[in-house]
């Protein structure tokens, strides 16, 4: 004979009530998942709003979580650098007489650089305060890319705020709460940034396509003109990245758009700098209006 | 005659420790996303669906339809997805298992993982869905490995559920 089953209760009305009022709970619950999706769609803000709220009441159990885990790494990290120190300080001395001579070409290489970035006219001089936090985790399992960021207003961080790592460009703040904060990466599907072709300046869309690659959309018409190994930087135009930030190298080139390598690797990423929101330069105000404007109405 | 301290015997395990168990670990699924992995994909199996099937599966009057509420919720929280997401999605889930139950009385486990995967496959696409709605625009191709990656894994996660159990009801 099968399991008795709650779902099958027979004649007894108190037990066919309480299976009828857990349905009509059920029911009542997906409606209300159903209202909260349909506000994503037409009312992101209103949307954003509420889970900010909720985030903030879970971000307890978030930063416990974590912490938890990370305290667990450290723990693992350190019983295996126990192990291998041996070898490690075999390694590490070989690392260190090959980095003297390395050392030594950095120098030269700087001296090039400094040129050469004032060649392409990057600004060097990075205004405002900055926020340097970990990286803690990745949405793996959903098709949107987010990260998470361990800090958050506390630290100065506020919605919108671009962020990069030592490599490039990583993305952008769209949740700040109080202690960690959810960050849109540049490979999101929603996510856009204007670019330009270090080498010559031509301008370019960097749109994510949520795999880990980006596609470079040209603005001009006419053939795709970026080349595997182009490498593109933040144009600064319409704001929040401020120009001359590294994003991404080309790889491939279909014939309409190419594809491109974000040069912030999100799978290694461990620190990222938050930086405060570029504001585009205002354009100049628009010529006076030849007509005098309307007399009052009496 | 005074009974061993430690005897089991003629005692009913705790009702927290009977209904805790199962929710406790299929919220702690839920928060895999804060582990250290930062994915330029998405690949990492949707755990506390995982969990929420495995249980379940395992034992069809666990849970009423109605949790799929607060556990999607929590679930929601840390998941990525819009919210609401899988406050829908884990509900239908559990209500189209009760409906399941009436036709499919006798299950082996082979059918159970074959019922899963249609389930997960089925959450995954409406939660692409559902991600593609509110702003994203992925191609369903990239979701493929992932819906793989998670059917291959719920024979683990159902065998870690009878772990439990066992612990459950001890």
């Amino acid at each position: 004979m099968a399991p008795p089953s709650p779902r099958r209760p027979g004649f007894s009305r108190r037990a066919q009530f309480g299976l009828f009022t857990g349905y009509v709970a059920a029911i009542i619950g997906a409606m209300i998942g159903l209202l909260l999706i349909i506000t994503a769609r037409f009312d992101p803000a209103g949307h954003s709003a509420i889970q900010g709220f909720l985030r903030d009441l879970f971000s307890p159990v978030s930063a416990a979580g974590r912490s938890f885990v990370r305290g667990g790494q450290t723990a693992t990290d350190n019983v295996g650098a126990y192990f291998d120190a041996a070898s490690k300080n075999q390694a590490m001395s070989v690392e260190l007489k090959a980095m003297r001579s390395r050392v030594i070409k950095g120098d030269a290489e700087a001296l090039e650089n400094a040129r050469l970035k004032t060649m392409l006219r990057l600004i060097e001089a990075e205004p405002g305060p900055h926020v340097t936090a970990r990286i803690v985790s990745s949405s793996g399992s959903s098709s949107r890319r987010y990260a998470t960021l361990g800090a958050g207003t506390r630290h100065g961080i506020q919605i919108g705020q671009p962020v990069r790592g030592p490599d490039g460009l990583i993305g952008r703040v769209i949740y700040a709460g109080i202690i960690a904060s959810q960050i849109l990466l540049i490979s999101d599907t929603d996510n856009v940034v204007p670019a330009k072709r270090a080498s010559d300046g031509m301008p370019a869309l960097i749109v994510g396509t949520g795999v880990g690659l980006l596609e470079l959309r040209p603005l001009g018409a006419g053939s795709n003109p970026f080349r595997p190994g182009d490498v593109f930087v933040t144009s600064g135009t319409g704001g929040i990245y401020r120009p001359g930030i590294a994003v991404a190298i080309a790889v491939k080139q279909d014939r309409d758009i190419s594809f491109a390598r974000p040069l912030a690797n999100p799978a290694t990423l461990d620190f990222a700098i938050v930086e405060p929101e570029y504001l585009a330069p205002l354009p100049p105000p628009p010529p006076a209006p030849l007509v005098a404007p309307a007399p009052k109405a009496k | 005659m005074a009974r061993h301290p430690r005897s089991r015997i003629g005692k009913a395990p705790s009702t927290l420790q009977r209904q805790g168990i199962p929710i406790a670990s299929t919220m702690v699924a839920s928060m895999m996303p804060l582990l250290p992995i930062v994915s330029a994909s998405p690949a990492m199996p949707p755990w506390g669906l995982l969990l929420l099937l495995g249980w379940r599966m395992l034992h069809r009057n666990i849970w009423p339809a109605w949790l799929g509420f607060p556990l999607g919720l929590w679930d929601d929280m840390f998941s990525g997805q819009p919210l609401g997401s899988s406050i829908v999605l884990w509900t239908l889930t559990l209500m189209g298992l009760d409906m399941l139950d009436k036709r499919m009385v006798w299950r082996e486990f082979n059918e159970e993982w074959g019922l899963a995967a249609v389930m997960i496959a089925a959450a995954l696409i409406l939660g692409l869905i559902i991600a593609n709605l509110t702003g994203g625009d992925t191609d369903a191709v990239i979701i493929l490995p992932q819906i793989a990656i998670s059917v291959l894994a719920f024979p683990m996660v159902a065998r870690a559920c009878a772990v439990f159990d066992a612990w459950r009801l001890r």
